[in-house]
């Protein structure tokens, strides 16, 4: 209960700090609300204090508003990555399972195979051919707005994400619904006349929800992991815009032996740590919520 | 027999990985010598292409490649064209094995116990300091907590050097930036383990006999408590010990996870086959390994 206070005061937090940028409110705030993240100032590597409440960064540009701004996007990717993930593992677990026999091992074969690739790899080349693709469209006759090309980075981000991890996800729902198939009330569906996707749709997959959003849970942390580890790579969210994981990558990039600009790391790392908390105490406790195992 | 039918298994599952890495890097826009010689007429270009047969059509290619390996050959690298991939894994690898060995010994060495024991005071303000310790571990990412150590423990305190690789020393920054993480997930997996585990029914008897609860924990709950661990550190193992391109490059250490990333976006076709067949390799074998320990540890396991 707790947890999930501290998701929805969290998500509050960052989805309703723009806000605070009206030009009309900013008379009536206190100065350190009212930056907006993108914008530059003199002020460059200011320490935590009452104007820039967590530091501006090498551009002067106040951290506090980009932390935010890059928390909405991180849960963002987390949640549209997750999504992908979804719709991919549980169709292609779903139809391995209720086929069976040899369409079941040709699919879940090739589970096997790209599980036994490095991950990166494949994102990067995921990541890189989508772009490229992108690329060649600016460069064609209609050009794309600026707005519409950062929406396409997002959704290469997002397929990009979501197509590396869905392996687990159809793993545990093909073994749930090999369990399920020759089940008495799918035979009794089957002859009263349901064709195949109505019996998976409406007998099979509600059968296997709790164990998908038990998974789903554990889901979205690991790709808002994996989202900012290729931010800091420099693959993931472009600037202006930022992420987390951007975020953390550009503060790691001013370490020096002279000045020690622990804010850039520490408040971006700090975000990090507490929605990946947050998420993973709702998660289990909706694990234990939801797992039959639990129930003594 | 069951073992000899896996690994020959293995052989078919192998060509698949290669040949998928092989066909996918080339069928990424761009090529290996975009990034080199932006001025180089097409002809120069042409004459690259066909020094490392790439003009060639794609079968041909990796019939090509698969004999080289087959004489433990696995070509040039198409960025650092004077070295061969073997050179250039053969170089990282000893360190990034080194690394992602320590980084495992503490990640085990750490979390068995931490799981082991909070899952034995369960409920107790241990267990929920133990619980709460490994679960912000597993939300501390390295590339937060690597930055954080390296300010405080090596700029600040002046404890432990900076960067660069040599002496064991220079081992212990990196090796808690990659392990800290994997010790949460370890503890993690071990408490679960032992909490499901002392609900069997085994366990009643053992404790039936009037075994003292010790015994019970170390001599019967823990082999069959383990095995969510041991399943856990194939994949583990196999991560770490083929390098992270985050602690190799936050601390200047030279070894292959920097080519992991680095070979995929400079198009390195022959690097990225190399570097895909060693992980490849890697996991299946420890997969393997996990599997021949399972039946070990666990005598219900029997397999056909």
């Amino acid at each position: 209960m707790t947890s999930a206070v501290l998701l929805a005061l969290l998500v509050a937090l960052i989805l309703l700090w723009p806000l605070f940028n009206r030009p009309g409110l900013a008379a009536h705030l206190p100065p350190g609300m009212t930056h907006p993240p993108n914008a530059v100032s003199d002020a460059q590597f200011q320490p935590p204090g009452a104007h820039y409440w967590l530091g501006t960064d090498v551009h002067g540009r106040d951290l506090l508003s980009r932390v935010c701004a890059g928390a909405r996007l991180s849960l963002l990717v987390g949640l549209v990555g997750t999504a992908v993930s979804l719709v991919i593992g549980v169709l292609w677990g779903a139809i391995a399972g209720y086929c069976g026999g040899r369409w079941d091992a040709v699919m879940m074969r090739w589970v096997d195979v790209l599980y036994s690739m490095p991950s990166i790899i494949f994102v990067i080349m995921l990541i890189t051919t989508l772009n490229a693709l992108l690329e060649k469209w600016q460069s064609g006759p209609e050009r794309l707005s600026g707005a519409t090309v950062q929406w396409l980075q997002f959704t290469a981000l997002f397929g990009g994400l979501g197509a590396v991890s869905w392996l687990p996800m159809a793993r545990i729902v093909r073994g749930q619904v090999l369990s399920l198939r020759h089940r008495t009330f799918v035979e009794a569906a089957r002859v009263l006349g349901a064709g195949h996707w109505r019996i998976l749709r409406r007998h099979i997959l509600p059968n296997v929800y709790g164990v998908i959003m038990v998974y789903l849970t554990m889901t979205v942390p690991s790709i808002i992991l994996y989202e900012s580890f290729l931010s800091w790579l420099g693959l993931g969210i472009q600037p202006p815009a930022a992420s987390l994981g951007s975020l953390i990558a550009s503060g790691s990039g001013e370490i020096n032996s002279i000045r020690i600009y622990w804010w850039l790391i520490v408040f971006p790392g700090a975000m990090l740590a507490v929605t990946l908390l947050a998420l993973n105490f709702v998660g289990d406790a909706l694990r234990d919520a939801w797992d039959p195992r639990a129930e003594d | 027999m069951y073992f000899v039918k896996r690994i020959l298994f293995l052989i078919p599952l192998l060509l698949v990985i290669s040949f998928l890495a092989f066909a996918l890097v080339r069928a990424v826009p761009g090529g290996p010598f975009d990034r080199d010689r932006k001025t180089a007429s097409p002809e120069i270009e042409r004459n690259l292409r066909a020094k490392y047969h790439l003009d060639e059509p794609l079968c041909q290619q990796y019939l090509r490649y698969l004999g080289g390996i087959l004489h433990g050959d696995f070509g040039p690298s198409l960025k650092y064209r004077n070295h061969s991939v073997s050179d250039i894994i053969g170089q990282g690898l000893p360190v990034s094995l080194t690394l992602g060995a320590a980084a495992s010994c503490f990640a085990l060495g750490v979390g068995i116990p931490l799981g082991f024991f909070t899952a034995a005071r369960r409920g107790r303000w241990q267990d929920y300091a133990g619980s709460l310790a490994a679960l912000v571990v597993i939300c501390v990412p390295g590339l937060v907590i690597g930055p954080i150590l390296v300010m405080l423990f090596a700029i600040k305190l002046r404890w432990f050097p900076v960067a660069l690789w040599g002496s064991p020393w220079h081992a212990i920054l990196p090796t808690l930036t990659l392990g800290l993480y994997f010790s949460g997930r370890i503890a993690r997996l071990m408490r679960e383990g032992m909490l499901d585990t002392l609900q069997a029914q085994f366990i009643t008897t053992a404790r039936a006999k009037g075994l003292g609860e010790i015994a019970v924990l170390v001599k019967h709950a823990f082999p069959i408590a383990v095995l969510p661990v041991l399943s856990y550190s194939g994949p583990m193992l196999a991560d770490l010990l083929t390098g992270s391109f985050v602690v190799e490059n936050l601390f200047q250490i030279p070894g292959i996870g920097v080519f992991m990333v680095n070979s995929s976006l400079d198009r390195d076709y022959t690097m990225v086959v190399g570097l895909v067949l060693l992980y490849a390799v890697l996991l299946l074998a420890l997969n393997l390994a996990v599997d021949f320990a399972y039946s070990a540890l666990d005598p219900r396991v029997k397999y056909e």
